[in-house]
């Protein structure tokens, strides 16, 4: 975990006496409207459908139970009692008012907390994945250069007015867990022939209007030469990208007109000149961070298989957490513990103050206090001891978070649609309620295995709808709710878009249509080890979209 | 060939509260939808939009939106993002306008 | 309309014209410019001109400025740092809509002064331009900058 030296503290204190003096000059009429918003975009305060919403930063997903806590007292005193997890590794409040903003930023900087570059056309937080530093997978910790990445670009001079906002993920593991092809920048660690660490580099990825994998510009970049090759990247963007239409401003849109190869040329030039030029971080400082993210010293006495596996056998609830809800740990006396965020009916993401503190609690006792957000809007606890499992699963179930659903339907990413957002055509987070509550039954969603729906409530995707197996994208359709479905998307590393299927649905035709996609795929598949995703690979879009739209008509 | 002018309200987020308003018949802001002016002329609507706009001390993001006039002759929302901007979130039945209503 | 401009110890009237300086028009004068350069010149450039089109300009302009359209448009921010990376010395001027929460970055990326017009230094008087001097704006380009080199601003 890392920890604020006296300049963190000292910067973001300084950057919360600017904001409070930016409100303060919104009212006085110094700044206008228009020059008020970016300024407090860039500090996570957007304003919504019915009030302000704050969003918070949890860089790379990396949170303390100080920390969570700290959350906890922002939801319970400025708040009405909860928070909202996001698909990017933030926490949203919905209900703050600007007067008390300040405040509450104040109170984030006591646990060295921010909500900077949080939105804004700048850089913003730079999010990993999610089971960094315990993953098996793992060939290296990428948080280490997340931390290194944030400290870069908070503030950067020249790329806070870019020509729209620009997201950076990074994963130290072949499996993606960190939608690194989807984003404007993705950064996978690697190495070098000769062994030496570096970093893949990925550019112009995208979901939104015009969704687009990214395309690697360099296979092998040194780590020493991350920064000016970065800043090479954004100066390019920064000079090029399209400021004539917010719809084609994103760098995936200049990288498609220029052109990979013309592109990646514009950036090398420019690197060569930077390389020599750039201020880069001096060695001890990049050396200090790394220190800070040293695994903890696991307790790696031997466990006593016999008793854990007859305590999980004679349990079905807690057998089906631990089958469901645990990753493999890199040290095999340890797991992974994904706390799902998605009860049966519930509101994806959201977390109540107490259930908040009751993961600090588990956290501090029996997970090195540690904590993970993941961009499928679930807690995680990156490291606990696989013998602490049952007194874990007895606690979170008293406190309504033992859902054994993880990569199950109910798993459900949406975002906030048009309960909350000023930009939303369409309402998300009740289609994920009512498709939760149609499918309330774990074991029928077991029995369906692996299946990832996302649901975005417009065409920006910050429900990820395009990488979903099923994605479901709300739009208004003269003046009424209609729903488009995607099938076949992929946000790992054998990323893929969906494909759209045909028209849309209406709000109360949009459960059922997804129900007719689930018993299509378990007519059609192999044996219960075909997912929905290789039966779709393996079969195409037809089937499905017999079964949505004939059906329909038989039913009419 | 420009669209007929249907009837409409001046409504925008408070500044200090970000909670929606409407422009009231007396030019003052309301919470309530209910109570909000009904324009049925094009130019007194856009007369008052302008007006509102000038407002920036108190609100944010004024504009027009359609209305239409109830049996009681109250102002009704005619856009389903309109009625969700009088209640608040579906999902929280006692967030948002909703509670008080 | 008049203008006002700013630098490190507040905000000044501009002197350049007064002085005996011109302002001449890159994209008046396009490939002839540079002979037209000199001591007593500042080129003015759109700020979506390519780097190479410059090079001639870099030995003689005293001064060149470089147009902010919008406040939002963060095009000059880049220009000013690829000109001073390229080996321009002379003065870098920012013109238009730059606000005082700006005033560090501009700095940070190369620009010595801002020039405003009246009515946005009405609104945004001397005291918050000054509360956003490059020493006093924390930033962590700055803090390396300090620690590589040993220098401050």
């Amino acid at each position: 975990m890392y920890e604020y030296n006296q300049f963190d503290r000292d910067f973001v204190e300084n950057r919360n006496k600017q904001f409070r003096a930016q409100v303060e000059r919104r009212l006085d009429g110094s700044l206008t409207e228009d020059e008020f918003k970016p300024l407090r975009l860039m500090n996570g305060l957007y304003l919504q459908l019915h009030a302000y919403m704050l969003r918070v930063a949890i860089p790379y997903g990396t949170l303390n139970s100080r920390k969570m806590r700290q959350l906890a007292y922002l939801a319970d005193k400025w708040d009405k009692g909860y928070g909202h997890f996001t698909t990017r590794q933030n926490i949203q409040y919905n209900w703050p008012k600007l007067k008390d903003v300040p405040d509450m930023l104040d109170a984030l900087g006591e646990v060295e907390m921010h909500a900077i570059q949080t939105s804004g056309n700048c850089i913003r937080n730079v999010t990993a994945d999610h089971f960094a530093g315990a993953a098996a997978d793992e060939i290296e910790d990428p948080r280490p250069t997340a931390e290194l990445l944030r400290q870069w670009s908070t503030d950067h001079p020249e790329f806070q007015f870019l020509p729209r906002k620009f997201k950076i993920a990074i994963t130290g593991a072949p499996n993606d867990r960190a939608v690194v092809k989807a984003h404007d920048i993705g950064i996978q660690m690697n190495r070098n022939e000769a062994g030496e660490p570096g970093y893949r580099i990925i550019v112009g990825g995208g979901l939104g209007r015009t969704p687009m994998i990214g395309k690697t510009v360099r296979e092998f970049l040194p780590k020493e030469d991350l920064l000016p090759y970065l800043e090479a990247i954004l100066q390019v963007y920064n000079l090029n990208g399209r400021r004539d239409n917010k719809y084609k401003a994103r760098i995936k849109i200049l990288v498609h007109e220029t052109g990979v190869e013309e592109i990646t040329s514009m950036i090398e030039e420019v690197f060569e000149k930077q390389k020599s030029l750039h201020q880069a971080p001096p060695a001890e400082m990049i050396e200090a961070i790394e220190a800070q993210f040293l695994p903890p010293e696991f307790d790696t006495r031997p466990i006593d298989e016999d008793k854990l596996s007859k305590i999980i056998a004679a349990d079905p609830l807690l057998r089906s957490f631990v089958e469901t809800n645990t990753d493999l740990h890199r040290e095999d006396t340890h797991t992974i513990v994904t706390i799902s965020l998605k009860p049966i009916g519930g509101t994806p993401g959201d977390a109540t103050g107490d259930q908040m503190r009751v993961m600090a609690n588990l956290a501090e006792a029996y997970g090195y206090d540690e904590l993970r957000i993941s961009h499928e809007q679930n807690v995680i606890l990156p490291h606990v001891r696989r013998d602490d499992l049952p007194e874990i699963f007895k606690v979170l179930k008293d406190a309504g978070l033992a859902t054994a659903n993880v990569g199950l339907l109910s798993d459900i990413i949406a975002c906030p649609g048009m309960d909350y957002c000023a930009l939303a055509t369409a309402r998300s987070i009740p289609v994920a309620q009512e498709l939760s509550n149609a499918f309330e039954d774990l074991k029928r969603q077991k029995d369906i295995g692996p299946l990832k729906i996302k649901i975005s409530g417009c065409i920006n995707a910050c429900g990820h709808h395009h990488v979903g197996h099923i994605g479901i994208l709300g739009l208004d359709k003269a003046g009424v709710e209609s729903y488009q479905i995607t099938l076949g998307g992929d946000g790992t590393e054998t990323a893929a878009i969906g494909e759209r299927t045909g028209p849309g649905f209406s709000y109360e035709e949009i459960v059922p249509a997804i129900g007719r996609i689930i018993d299509r795929y378990l007519e059609l598949r192999e044996d219960g080890s075909e997912t929905f995703l290789e039966a779709y690979r393996r079969v195409g879009a037809d089937p499905f979209k017999d079964a949505l739209y004939s059906s329909e008509a038989e039913n009419a | 060939m420009a669209r007929a002018f249907t009837p409409k309200v001046v409504t925008a987020n408070a500044l200090l509260e970000g909670d929606v308003i409407y422009m009231k018949p007396n030019g003052e802001w309301s919470r309530l939808h209910s109570e909000a002016k009904l324009f049925e002329d094009e130019t007194e609507a856009n007369d008052a939009l302008a007006h509102a706009s000038e407002q920036a001390s108190l609100l944010v993001g004024a504009y027009l939106a359609d209305a239409v006039k109830r049996k009681d002759g109250k102002p009704e929302p005619v856009h389903f993002r309109e009625v969700f901007r009088t209640k608040g979130p579906s999902n929280y039945p006692d967030h948002g306008k909703q509670a008080e209503l | 309309m008049m203008s006002i401009l700013v630098r490190d110890n507040g905000f000044a009237e501009d002197r350049w014209e007064a002085e005996g300086g011109l302002f001449i028009d890159l994209e008046k004068f396009g490939q002839d410019v540079a002979e037209k350069v000199s001591e007593n010149t500042c080129v003015d450039i759109p700020n979506d001109v390519h780097i190479d089109s410059l090079k001639g300009l870099f030995e003689n302009a005293a001064m060149i400025r470089i147009p902010f359209p919008s406040f939002a448009d963060g095009r000059g921010f880049s220009l000013a740092k690829q000109l001073r990376q390229h080996g321009y010395e002379g003065t870098l001027r920012a013109v238009g809509h730059v606000i005082a929460d700006q005033y560090g970055f501009a700095r940070s990326c190369g620009f010595d002064e801002v020039e405003i017009d009246n009515d946005l230094a009405a609104r945004q008087p001397e005291d918050q331009w000054l509360a956003r001097l490059p020493q006093d704006d924390l930033s962590y380009q700055n803090k390396w900058l300090v620690e590589r080199e040993g220098r401050n601003f």
